[in-house]
């Protein structure tokens, strides 16, 4: 037990002896959640459109007031001709373009059916899917409010109504989604690094040789180096939290103490495979690669942090399962959206603590043999 | 100059060609990348698992649940009966919507009776539950539609009323295949990442070790040194890119409508900007796991949320915009969407270029600048 301690005391003094990777660890975290919490967002707002209207009635002016008042658009242009349009389209200047047709108030105005285009930029297939819901739902409402003018009487709707609830989010905010992943990546990007280069660091400057010849044992190697790492993790656990509850305000509506706990053993899989890493590793160059292509960006992309798994192909569902930010992700935002604790979440944490532990064993095992 | 710039990028090939782990890494590994996620990765939301409290069990009730069905949106996971039931198929995510059919819908949609069926959406992912909302709407819009007795219009006797009917017409990608907007910025990401990861190390491995002693004691200038250290990745990263993007249009049908030279230049431009960052980071860092920390947190997610690879820069806060122009990768997707999706000439897309090219300038003078600092 104390020879744990005194190599984690060495691992302390040598983190203080690099005072910059002390601030990356702490600071670089909060700062990275405080700007990309905002910037991940996928709510689509003031989506720049240009319009043609050759019209210039006063039906056509209603139709561009609608669209100017809505914080949906924002109207960059008002152009002479549709020959305009592919400048502004080409450029991603604008997104999309309403033309209206030179008879269309004359249409209007005489009760004859009229046809407006919207011309929309694909390549962002999302948000131009959003933007167009928007812009269909918007004209909708205003040939809906032209129609009550000339026939109050008519039925508004149709014959079946569907009322729709949303449970856990009702204002459909992404950034309560969002942010709870943004918290669990931050974490992982820090933790597994930090480890990742631990033991194959000893290694590289030929330090290792002299932890050899200690009487230290193999797990208490991997203790000693894990347990100051899991400190700094925990210190950011703590901080990322206070940002994202007191800064962003994302609900939270489960236990605190089960969200730390959970966080505990996530660390214990990042730092571990970090630490798994670093024994199968000759080079930090070796070490950063793997990390960085093997592990992390798998995970960004794999785990449902923003892309679903189940739109994913049949053959590409089952590797989800290998990645433990999948199963954090779930108890995370489980835990802050839908305030849920361990009865429904069991599952998920008991893959992430076996997670864990096989990976510890492995780190373990594998630095008995290169030692030994 | 030049001479001392090729040598030291000799010796540096020299050492990439014995990792040969790394540089296998380097070339093959984002094409591989590019093949799984590519396919992993869409936004096209299909198969909602949908949960029905069918309360009526009439013929009109269950046409309306093969509505849904039909639509190819939404799977049926199951019918339930009791309220609690419902709350936990949700929280327990084996059903993320759930339609609730109202007593008498059959009746009432017979006798043309207007009739209000519940749908309850899973919130917690905001950008799917938007979508699904849309369908759930649509497809119950369109059931109701189809049972109306009267349309708004044709009616005898009353004043015809204006129909506006909306004609969309999508340009560049008009079935909206979300791959086709994902595989530009994963190959954005994937360079960028393995562009900065590639020379991150390499300046500070040599301090670490204290081979840098031995080079500065060499007749070569920074610049010279920096430039002979970026160009065998330079060299590599290159290759690798273009096998990504080959790659993209062998198996995702991404189009070609532009042309070849201004794609290999604007690779070649990020690339260089992107190793020019790593570069940097090297040098002004002492320990190679201080400079692995820098580059992944000044690459990894910015280049993944601040690029306008997924989330739109235009609906980001203003500030978060103005960052947002730090992350070459943003200048990068710009100009790969208007090369490859839209066929646009340079005339579109120089602003683009230009700040690649100023990004890159002024990194490698950082980096040449604070090497000489601390060699003299």
């Amino acid at each position: 037990m104390w020879r744990i301690l005194h190599l984690m005391r060495k691992e302390l003094l040598e983190l203080r002896q690099d005072p910059r990777l002390f601030g990356v660890v702490i600071v670089a975290p909060i700062m990275q959640l405080a700007v990309l919490g905002y910037a991940a967002t996928t709510d689509v707002k003031d989506i720049p459109i240009v319009i043609v209207d050759p019209d210039r009635s006063a039906q056509s002016r209603e139709l561009v007031h609608r669209f100017e008042t809505s914080s949906n658009f924002k109207i960059v242009g008002m152009l002479g001709s549709t020959d305009d349009i592919d400048r502004w389209l080409d450029r991603g200047d604008a997104w999309m373009a309403l033309s209206i047709p030179p008879d269309y108030g004359r249409q209007v105005a005489s009760g004859r059916p009229t046809s407006l285009q919207v011309v929309a930029d694909g390549t962002d297939s999302n948000s131009t899917g959003v933007a167009l819901g928007y812009a269909q739902s918007l004209i909708g409402g205003y040939a809906q409010d032209l129609v009550h003018a000339a026939a109050p009487l008519a039925p508004a709707g149709g014959l079946v109504q569907a009322e729709i609830r949303v449970w856990f989010n009702a204002r459909l905010e992404s950034r309560d989604f969002m942010i709870p992943g943004i918290v669990a990546l931050l974490l992982l990007v820090v933790t597994t690094n930090l480890s990742a280069m631990s033991i194959v660091r000893e290694r590289e400057i030929g330090t290792l040789e002299q932890l050899n010849v200690t009487p230290l044992q193999r797990w208490e190697l991997i203790a000693g180096k894990l347990l100051p790492y899991a400190l700094i993790g925990m210190l950011d656990v703590v901080l990322v939290l206070i940002v994202a509850i007191y800064w962003f305000e994302v609900p939270m509506r489960g236990s605190i103490p089960l969200l730390f706990g959970m966080s505990a053993v996530y660390l214990m899989t990042t730092l571990g495979l970090g630490l798994l890493i670093s024994t199968i590793s000759h080079t930090q160059q070796q070490a950063m690669m793997t990390t960085t292509f093997f592990f992390l960006t798998p995970m960004i992309y794999l785990s449902g942090f923003i892309f679903p798994i189940d739109n994913m192909p049949a053959w590409i569902q089952p590797i989800t399962y290998l990645i433990p930010l999948r199963y954090f992700l779930v108890i995370v935002r489980g835990i802050f959206q839908k305030g849920v604790g361990l009865e429904t979440l069991w599952p998920q944490a008991l893959a992430l603590f076996a997670w864990g532990a096989i990976v510890l064993a492995l780190a373990t095992l594998r630095s008995s043999k290169r030692l030994g | 100059m030049i001479r001392t710039t090729l040598a030291v990028g000799m010796k540096e090939l020299r050492q990439i060609m014995r990792d040969r782990r790394t540089l296998l890494i380097l070339l093959f590994v984002p094409a591989f990348f590019l093949l799984l996620y590519g396919y992993a990765l869409n936004f096209d939301i299909r198969h909602v698992r949908l949960a029905v409290q069918d309360r009526d069990r009439s013929t009109a009730s269950r046409a309306l649940v093969s509505a849904f069905v039909n639509s190819g949106y939404f799977d049926l996971a199951g019918y339930v009966d009791g309220d609690t039931e419902l709350k936990d198929l949700v929280n327990q995510n084996r059903a993320r919507a759930i339609l609730s059919v109202p007593v008498g819908f059959g009746r009432d949609v017979a006798v043309r009776r207007p009739v209000t069926v519940q749908v309850v959406i899973d919130g917690d992912n905001a950008n799917t539950a938007a979508t699904v909302v849309g369908y759930a709407r649509l497809l119950i819009a369109e059931f109701g539609a189809a049972r109306s007795p009267v349309t708004p219009s044709g009616v005898e006797g009353r004043p015809s009323i204006p129909i506006i009917t909306v004609e969309p017409r999508i340009w560049y990608n008009p079935q909206l295949r979300s791959t086709l907007f994902l595989v530009p910025g994963l190959i954005a990401y994937i360079s960028m990442i393995t562009a900065v990861v590639s020379t991150a190390l390499s300046v500070v491995r040599e301090k670490e070790r204290g081979t840098m002693e031995q080079v500065r004691m060499a007749p070569v200038n920074p610049l010279a040194y920096i430039l002979g250290k970026t160009l065998p990745y330079l060299a590599i990263s290159f290759v690798s890119g273009l096998l990504i993007i080959i790659t993209a249009m062998v198996l995702f049908d991404l189009p070609m409508r532009g042309s070849w030279g201004l794609l290999c230049f604007a690779i070649g431009l990020f690339l260089v900007g992107a190793q020019a960052q790593g570069l940097l980071i090297s040098t002004i860092t002492d320990t190679q796991q201080v400079a692995f920390q820098i580059a992944l947190l000044s690459s990894f997610l910015p280049t993944f949320i601040l690029s306008g690879f997924i989330f739109p820069i235009s609906s980001m806060p203003p500030v978060i915009q103005v960052i947002s122009h730090i992350v070459p990768a943003r200048y990068f997707l710009v100009a790969l969407r208007a090369i490859v999706l839209k066929g646009a000439g340079i005339e579109a897309f120089w602003e683009q270029m230009a700040a690649l090219a100023v990004f890159a300038t002024i990194a490698l003078a950082l980096a040449s600048l604070r090497l000489k600092a601390e060699w003299s």
